[in-house]
């Protein structure tokens, strides 16, 4: 059997629409990553968005991705020719609003519940 | 329609072992290397840990190793050619001591480490905190200090292993699984993929918490479990702690990230063995209780995400490598909870290995055979 030739670094992806080329677009504003970015990396074969967090940190910052989730979501999905429905949305992980750490030593209130669930290991495919 | 390939060797697992291993043999002009990943890069322990690199252990092999591994994290920006920093910092590790046992044990590791030229060294509470200003002394009976560990950033460095693999012209292949290994005539023969076969002579296990059940596929057992650990990490503030600080009786750590973040995990020894990553309410409560005693002014910062992965253990704490007694099937697992600080090194120790070259560390006391001997190299300092 003959050897296929190794691929590249990941298909290059058009992306056309939204903000003009030159405009610095900010995706996530508490991790400052701009849109540019994220297109490059998807560019490279990135598409997602657990890909795109772990290089970029965009929505690991307090407001864990409320605005830039669905912004990155909508990029991948025109990027690689998806419904954005079918695009996984990564996983929600607890808690589900910033908690004070001295304020989580025994005794104080919990469990928030809320924020404890769902988040096992099912792999994002 | 599946695809069939063919490689010189196939390494199981996209953690950042695996990336080094693919990294170290493409360098290497082994020939067509194939990267197996079922999710994507650093989706596994890797994605999920604390980074820590430490050369401050209780056995000459961990020390060695790590060593070494520091040597490595500290040229990687340059060799790797990454467009990003793997963002190694030689903040310290702070190891605190709590009772007489520990402290003993600290007194002889210290010795090791100053013999085999890691400059560690035992401090008093009062220099301790010298280096860590808002630590609680109060109940710290000794402390040992080494300047040149640090930390460094998992995905980066496992992105940067694989991206120079592919320019070496290793293929990394995401989203594929490995359901079967054939062997024929006791040699590895060929990789079975949910998409499509590829024929090799040599594969590499490193797939982390999942090592196991890869070996079972060429009919080995190893003795090895999974075990969940939990971390968080908070908001980010201004930089204010230097080293990482740990404790082993606490079974805690803590480091300020460069990105000014603290993360900090803790072991529970009620641990059942399996491959859950939930998170807990409870582990909250525990890490808080225990960090706001070490490092009491941290109580003040909110925790914005939890999350938990699994340690890969094996019964003495050492990983397992190299060869098997199934021709071409290698091991490169077990590295209960220090993966990170040890992957650069053992992949190039795997390397050097399946290439026939001399393993520049000698590691054959890290063979699978070692317990069957009742040869273990227990390591005393772990969390
Ligand atoms: C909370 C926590 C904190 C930690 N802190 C530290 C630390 O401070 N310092 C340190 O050195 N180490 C630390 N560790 C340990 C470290 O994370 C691991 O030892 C290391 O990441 C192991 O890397 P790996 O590549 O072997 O495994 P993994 O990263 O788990 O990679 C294995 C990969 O194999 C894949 N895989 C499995 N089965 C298959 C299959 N059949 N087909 C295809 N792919 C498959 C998985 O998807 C996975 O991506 C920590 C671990 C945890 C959980």
């Amino acid at each position: 059997m003959a050897c296929a030739k190794p691929e590249g670094e990941g298909a290059p992806g058009g992306s056309e629409g939204g903000a003009a080329a030159g405009d610095v677009v900010v995706i996530c504003r508490c991790e400052d990553v701009t849109l540019d970015e994220i297109r490059d990396l998807i560019a490279r074969g990135y598409t997602t968005i657990e890909e795109i967090k772990r290089i970029t940190r965009c929505g690991m910052g307090p407001c864990q991705g409320r605005t830039c989730r669905q912004l990155v979501l909508a990029e991948i999905a025109r990027a690689t020719a998806k419904d954005i429905a079918s695009v996984a949305p990564g996983r929600f992980r607890p808690p589900t609003k910033p908690v004070r750490l001295g304020g989580a030593v025994a005794g104080a209130p919990g469990p928030d519940v809320e924020g404890f669930e769902g988040d096992g290991d099912e792999q994002v495919r | 329609m599946a695809m069939n390939k063919c490689a010189d060797a196939v390494i199981i697992g996209g953690g950042v072992v695996g990336a080094s291993v693919a990294y170290h043999l493409a360098k290497r002009g082994f020939g067509r290397i194939v990267l197996v990943e079922r999710s994507y890069l650093a989706s596994g322990s890797t994605g999920r840990c604390g980074a820590g690199v430490r050369q401050q252990w209780g056995t000459k092999l961990n020390c060695l190793l790590a060593q070494e591994s520091v040597r490595m994290f500290e040229r990687m920006d340059d060799e790797l050619g990454f467009d990003r920093s793997i963002e190694f910092k030689q903040g310290g590790y702070l190891l605190l001591a709590y009772t007489d046992r520990e402290m003993n044990q600290f007194i002889k590791n210290v010795e090791l480490e100053q013999s085999l030229g890691i400059p560690a060294s035992l401090l008093t509470p009062a220099e301790a905190k010298a280096i860590v200003p808002m630590l609680n002394i109060s109940d710290v009976l000794c402390a040992t200090y080494c300047p040149t560990d640090g930390h460094a950033n998992p995905f980066h460095v496992t992105y940067a292993y694989a991206g120079a693999a592919r320019r070496l012209g290793a293929e990394v292949m995401t989203f594929t699984e490995v359901k079967g290994i054939v062997v024929e005539n006791g040699k590895v023969a060929r990789v079975v993929c949910d998409k499509g076969n590829i024929d090799t002579r040599v594969v590499v296990n490193a797939a982390g918490p999942y090592s196991g059940l890869v070996a079972r596929m060429v009919g080995l057992e190893i003795p090895f479990w999974a075990e969940r650990h939990q971390i968080l990490v908070t908001e980010p503030v201004e930089p204010v702690l230097r080293p990482m600080v740990m404790s082993f009786s606490r079974r805690i750590y803590c480091q300020q990230t460069p990105h000014g973040s603290f993360i900090m995990g803790m072991g529970d020894p009620n641990e059942p063995h399996g491959f859950s990553t939930e998170s807990s309410w409870k582990f909250l409560v525990d890490m808080a209780r225990e960090i706001t005693r070490v490092l009491p002014p941290v109580g003040n910062l909110k925790v914005v995400r939890q999350w938990a992965g699994l340690y890969d253990m094996t019964p003495d704490a050492h990983p397992i490598l190299g060869a098997t007694p199934v021709e071409g099937f290698y091991l490169a697992c077990g590295f209960s909870g220090h993966g990170f600080m040890l992957a650069p090194v053992t992949g190039r120790l795997l390397a050097e290995v399946i290439c026939d070259e001399k393993p520049s560390i000698d590691i054959t006391g890290l063979d699978l055979g070692r317990f069957e001997r009742g040869e273990l190299v227990v390591e005393p300092s772990v969390v």
